[in-house]
């Protein structure tokens, strides 16, 4: 690339780096500080109406999606690009050097070379000494270069590309946050027990958007701990599509359900005063379900002459724990009894016994999302640790071997060795190395 | 024998480590330096010890969760990454007076559980966010990297003492300070272990952003906690940068390990009691 033009030198700068860097890591204080998408009341409120103004100018109120924000991330970015086009060439080059080619007045040179000398041929030492380096897991090759023999290894060449897996995997990391701005959506739904909904709303803009399925909650559930804190909130959700179904799952925060790349979340409920019951009759087997407000009766369609209400109902927080049954059917007087919420109980009749269920009614708040780029962002991640792995632990470590024959028959070794990081580790593989080529 | 019974005594026993790494320090008192080391690893043990039963007993009282979930237990396992952390590096870089920076941040995390009027030591039950693996995997790796920036914090203030000292052409020997590691193996140790800690906190700040996503289809909503988290890791990235590429050394970057630290410490501590958002759970 060309140095010289003094843009691109700017934009491959690592000193643009630091500078973009310091100023994401101050701006972003800001938006702790002040409270994020509030609306402009809150803001005058809170702080005064001119100072509302300014951060209404500003993009304040949700700087995370400012333009001047996303500003200083696009300069990462393009300075990340820049700089890896601008460097990338001279590493691979590096990597892909002939290390053979190195002229070998070089070796002798180096910060770590040993040389000693042996009564053996070149040609036997170079068999010799090639198997004890493989023996020690390192792969040489061999070329003759003018009267010696130059022998080489290397391990760890493509750890050069480390930093550049952390620096690409920044920007993959922001493609999948772009792809799923674009192509995905984020919204909500209340969607009341035994109803199900094609359409969600989404977030910020309450714009209705169609699934193309159908969910349905047939259930919603709190569990608690012995301490009235909740345990669990779960919804017993189906997916329809053209009335047939497709699948059920029960789902609770943690574990959401997917169809179609969308995305259901148990995110909250709402308690209604009404009641859900659920009638068997044990003779028949016949069942039915009925919806029930408070203190009402309702008649059963099933049973004849069957009438069933709620009648009292014992709370714990927001929610009913136990619910009184007034229930009567053709014959005898009517019976009243307790449920535990969401338990059944058997009731003895004159000619039969009912099973019957009940629960207060809720509805489950499932938030709802859209993300295709989850996987590119996750990809990114992976990318991420892998690269600052091998950028921060691994190393190229290279070796040379020259033999010469001597005048007097005998050879001389000379061995070299360098490592482009951790220094002092590879100066104890240099010695154990040269150690074990010495005791041939 | 209970958890807090042993966490108690782990308060003292790194309490009782501080000292004697301090003798060492103070007196070159060399001869301590084994007892020193056999002693905090016992220290260490018994913390293990706690960890583990209150993990047990968490399970009998039927919540069943490892102990990670709120400020005492986070500040318990912040003070036993620490420990482990420095016991790594003592044993790697086989020098002892580097307890004398380090040992004092698991102690003071510890008298910090459990004297503090405003934290609450028992087993409470998970809320249902709370519930899942990710969310192990997130305080783990995050505290291996908070624990690592501690040990850094630590080396920085060694170097900046040293340095000062230096400065003024007391010659070492003859000073408390001849008993530390010269200055360029300070320095060198200090970027070891934050490089070390930026690896765990990426890794933290990416398993959060999972956890996230599988209980609210979100990866990143920019909440406080999360933004200083970011803030963290920008200020590690540009300490990386300045070193490798501008070739920072010495007393700006002792400055910078301790600066971050404080970043550490907001991020963990600070967003919790100042500031609002979904980790606030962590202030009971
Ligand atoms: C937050 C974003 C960034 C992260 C996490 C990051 C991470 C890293 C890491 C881990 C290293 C290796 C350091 C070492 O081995 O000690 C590195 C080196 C480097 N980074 Fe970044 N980086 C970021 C942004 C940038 C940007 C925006 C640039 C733009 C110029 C840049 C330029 C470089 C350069 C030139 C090197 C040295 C590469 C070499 O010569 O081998 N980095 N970076």
């Amino acid at each position: 690339m060309n140095k010289k033009n003094p843009v691109i030198s700017l934009f491959a700068s690592v000193k643009l780096a630091l500078f973009t860097l310091c100023l994401l890591a101050v701006t972003s204080i800001i938006g702790t500080v002040i409270p994020q998408k509030e609306s402009f009341d809150f803001y005058v409120h809170n702080y005064s109406e001119s100072t509302a103004r300014i951060f209404q100018v500003l993009s304040i109120p949700d700087m995370y999606n400012s333009w001047w924000f996303l500003s200083l991330l696009g300069l990462l970015s393009v300075n990340l690009i820049v700089c890896s086009f601008d460097r990338f060439p001279g590493v691979w080059k590096q990597i892909k050097k002939d290390n053979l080619a190195i002229d070998p007045k070089r070796i002798g040179k180096m910060r770590l070379s040993e040389q000693w000398s042996s009564d053996k041929t070149e040609s036997e030492l170079a068999t010799a000494l090639s198997s004890k380096l493989s023996e020690n897991g390192w792969t040489a090759e061999q070329r003759k270069r003018d009267d010696s023999l130059l022998l080489f290894a290397q391990k760890g060449a493509m750890t050069r590309t480390g930093v550049y897996i952390v620096h690409a995997s920044i920007l993959i990391i922001f493609l999948g946050a772009i792809v799923g701005e674009l192509t995905g959506f984020k919204g909500s739904v209340m969607l009341p027990e035994t109803q199900a909904t094609s359409s969600i709303y989404e977030f910020g803009t309450s714009k209705s958007i169609d699934l193309g399925f159908e969910v349905r909650c047939n259930r919603f559930d709190i569990e608690f701990y012995d301490t009235g804190m909740p345990k669990a909130y779960r919804s017993n959700l189906t997916v329809l599509e053209n009335n047939k179904i497709i699948m059920e799952k029960d789902i609770v925060v943690n574990d959401p359900l997917t169809y179609k790349g969308i995305t259901f979340y148990q995110s909250s409920y709402q308690g209604y005063q009404d009641f859900i019951l659920n009638i068997t009759d044990k003779k028949t087997g016949a069942q039915e379900m009925i919806s029930l407000p408070f203190q009402q009766r309702g008649n059963l369609t099933k049973h004849k002459d069957a009438v069933i209400g709620v009648i009292n109902a014992e709370t714990m927080g927001q929610s009913v724990s136990r619910l009184k049954v007034w229930f009567k059917d053709a014959q005898g007087p009517a019976s009243v009894f307790w449920i535990p919420s969401g338990e059944e109980v058997t009731v003895q009749r004159a000619d039969t016994e009912f099973v019957i269920a009940g629960k207060q009614m809720y509805a489950t708040g499932l938030q709802v999302a859209k993300d295709p780029g989850v996987w590119i962002v996750y990809i990114g991640c992976g990318m991420m640790i892998l690269g600052l792995f091998v950028a921060f632990f691994m190393s190229h470590r290279r070796f040379w071997i020259l033999l010469k024959p001597e005048e007097n028959g005998t050879s001389s070794i000379l061995v070299a060795g360098s490592a482009n990081k951790n220094k002092l580790g590879f100066e104890k593989t240099f010695a154990s190395l040269t150690d074990a080529l010495k005791n041939n | 024998m209970d958890s807090s019974q042993l966490l108690g005594i782990t308060t003292f026993t790194y309490f009782f480590s501080t000292i004697l790494y301090a003798i060492i320090f103070i007196f070159k008192a060399k001869r301590l330096g084994t007892p020193a080391t056999v002693f905090t690893i016992v220290a260490f043990l018994i913390q293990t010890a706690g960890l583990l039963l209150r993990w047990q007993e968490s399970y009998k009282i039927g919540y069943g969760h490892a102990p990670l979930t709120n400020m005492y237990e986070s500040v318990v396992f912040f003070a036993w990454t620490i420990i482990l952390m420095y016991l790594l590096i003592e044993w790697k870089f086989k020098t002892k007076v580097i307890g004398v920076f380090a040992v004092p941040f698991a102690f003071l995390a510890m008298a910090y559980g459990s004297f503090s009027t405003g934290i609450n030591k028992e087993i409470s039950p998970l809320i249902p966010a709370l519930q899942s693996n990710w969310l192990l995997a997130h305080v783990v790796t995050c505290f291996i990297g908070y624990a690592a920036f501690a040990v850094a914090a630590g080396l920085g203030i060694m170097y900046l003492v040293k340095n000062t000292s230096e400065t003024r052409k007391i010659t070492n020997d003859e000073t408390l300070l001849g008993s530390l590691p010269p200055l360029k193996v300070i320095d060198d140790i200090t970027h070891k272990t934050m490089v070390f800690g930026f690896l765990w906190l990426s890794v933290g700040i990416i398993t959060g952003a999972i956890w996230a996503n599988s209980a609210w289809g979100t990866y990143w909503s920019w909440d406080p906690k999360e933004t200083w988290s970011l803030i963290t890791w920008f200020v590690y990235a540009i300490t990386l940068h300045a070193r490798y590429t501008r070739g920072w050394g010495g007393t700006r970057i002792a400055w910078l390990a301790i600066f971050g630290f404080m970043s550490v410490i907001f991020t963990y501590y600070g967003v919790n009691f100042l500031l609002s958002g979904l980790h606030s759970y962590g202030s009971n």
